[in-house]
C-alpha cells in the first residue's frame, strides 16, 4: 500500500507510512519469525537502554544522587507510588512486571524519536503482544485468586436484579474489549503522531510552505516527545487497573 | 469504484476522532473545574483524570482502527 501511493499522484517525495515498514537487517529476503528486522533491532535498543539506565542508576547508591541516579529513582519511586495507589498492598507484588512493561514502552517510544530510528510501539504486532500478554495474567491471576468468584466482576451487585443479565453482558463484552483498546491506543497514538510529522515533513520541500512547516515538526515533536511519555504511562496505569479488578472482583 | 468508496467510509470514520476529542476535552475541562475549586484534591485525582481520558479515547481510536481497516485491508 505504501509502495504504490508513492511519487506524482501523492504529491509527496516519501510516502508518510514509509517510515513504518519493516525491513530485514541484512539482504533483501523474505521475513520470517526468526528474521533480524529493524523492529526487533530497536526493541532490543529499548531494552538496552533499559538495563544500562536502571545499572547505571542503581550502581552508586550515593547519598546525593547523581544524574542517573535521580532518573531511576524518579522513574522506581513513580511507578512504585502508582501500583501502591490503583492495586492496594497486595499489588505490590506485581511490581516488578509493571515496571518492567513502563520502562520498555518508554524507552522504546523516546528512541523512536530520534530521526531515522524505528518505532516498534507503533506497530500493531509488538503492542499487542504486550496487551495480551496483560489481559493473559490478569485472567489468569484473577481465577487463581478469586477462584469462580472472580466472575463477580461481571455481576454487578449494586445495580436492579432486572438489570444484572444486561450488565453482565455488557461487563462481558467491555472485558474482552480491553486488549483490543490497550493495545491499539498505544500503537495508534505513537503512529498517528510520527506519521503527522513526515506529512509535515512533506510539505517542507516547498519553499513558500517550509518555514512554517518546519515549525511545525518542531511543535508536533515537542508534542511527540509529550505523547510518548503519557501513552506509556496510560499503559501501565490501565495495566495497573486490571490488576486491581483481577485482585478484588467485587463492585 | 469499491476502493474509492472505503476512502470516503474512512474520511467518515474520522469524524469519530473528532468525537473522542470532544469527550476528552469534557473529561479534562470538569477536571480542571474541580481541581480550582479545590487545589489539595487534585494531586490525588490525576490517576483517575488519565483513566477517564485512556477510556474516552479508546472509543476514538475504534473510529480510527475502522478507517486504517478500510485504507489498507479493503
Amino acid at each position: 500500500m505504501a509502495t504504490e501511493a508513492k511519487g506524482e499522484e501523492a504529491g509527496l517525495v516519501f510516502h508518510p507510512m514509509d517510515q513504518f515498514i519493516i525491513k530485514p537487517l541484512f539482504g533483501d529476503g523474505a521475513i520470517t519469525w526468526y528474521t533480524p528486522t529493524n523492529a526487533a533491532l530497536w526493541m532490543g535498543f529499548a531494552v538496552i537502554a533499559v538495563i544500562v539506565l536502571m545499572l547505571l542508576g542503581s550502581s552508586k547508591r550515593s547519598i546525593i544522587p547523581s544524574r542517573s541516579q535521580s532518573v531511576a529513582e524518579l522513574a522506581y519511586g513513580f511507578i512504585y507510588k502508582m501500583v501502591e495507589d490503583i492495586c492496594g498492598k497486595e499489588g505490590v507484588k506485581y511490581f516488578p512486571y509493571i515496571m518492567t512493561l513502563f520502562m520498555f514502552i518508554v524507552c522504546a517510544n523516546f528512541l523512536g524519536l530520534i530521526p531515522t530510528a524505528f518505532t516498534p510501539t507503533s506497530h500493531f504486532a509488538v503492542t499487542v503482544v504486550l496487551a495480551m500478554a496483560v489481559f493473559l495474567t490478569v485472567t489468569i491471576l484473577g481465577f487463581v485468586k478469586n477462584g469462580a468468584g472472580f466472575l463477580s466482576l461481571f455481576w454487578v451487585s449494586s445495580a436492579p436484579l432486572a438489570l444484572r443479565p444486561i450488565l453482565a453482558i455488557i461487563e462481558l463484552i467491555s472485558y474482552f474489549v480491553r486488549p483490543v483498546s490497550h493495545s491499539i491506543r498505544l500503537a495508534g497514538n505513537v503512529m498517528a503522531g510520527h506519521a503527522v510529522i513526515k506529512v509535515f515533513a512533506g510539505f517542507a520541500v516547498i519553499t513558500l510552505v517550509s518555514p512554517v512547516s518546519v515549525v511545525a515538526i518542531t511543535a508536533m515533536y515537542g508534542l511527540e516527545v509529550l505523547v510518548s511519555f503519557i501513552q506509556a504511562y496510560v499503559f501501565t496505569i490501565l495495566t495497573c487497573v486490571y490488576l486491581k479488578d483481577a485482585l478484588h472482583p467485587h463492585h | 469504484m469499491e476502493g474509492e468508496l472505503a476512502h470516503i467510509g474512512a474520511g467518515l470514520a474520522a469524524i469519530g476522532s473528532g468525537a473522542a476529542a470532544i469527550g476528552v476535552g469534557n473529561v479534562a475541562g470538569n477536571y480542571l473545574a474541580g481541581a480550582l475549586r479545590n487545589p489539595s484534591a487534585a494531586a490525588s485525582q490525576t490517576a483517575t483524570l488519565f483513566i477517564g481520558i485512556a477510556f474516552a479515547e479508546a472509543l476514538g481510536i475504534f473510529a480510527f482502527l475502522v478507517a486504517l481497516l478500510l485504507m489498507f485491508a479493503v
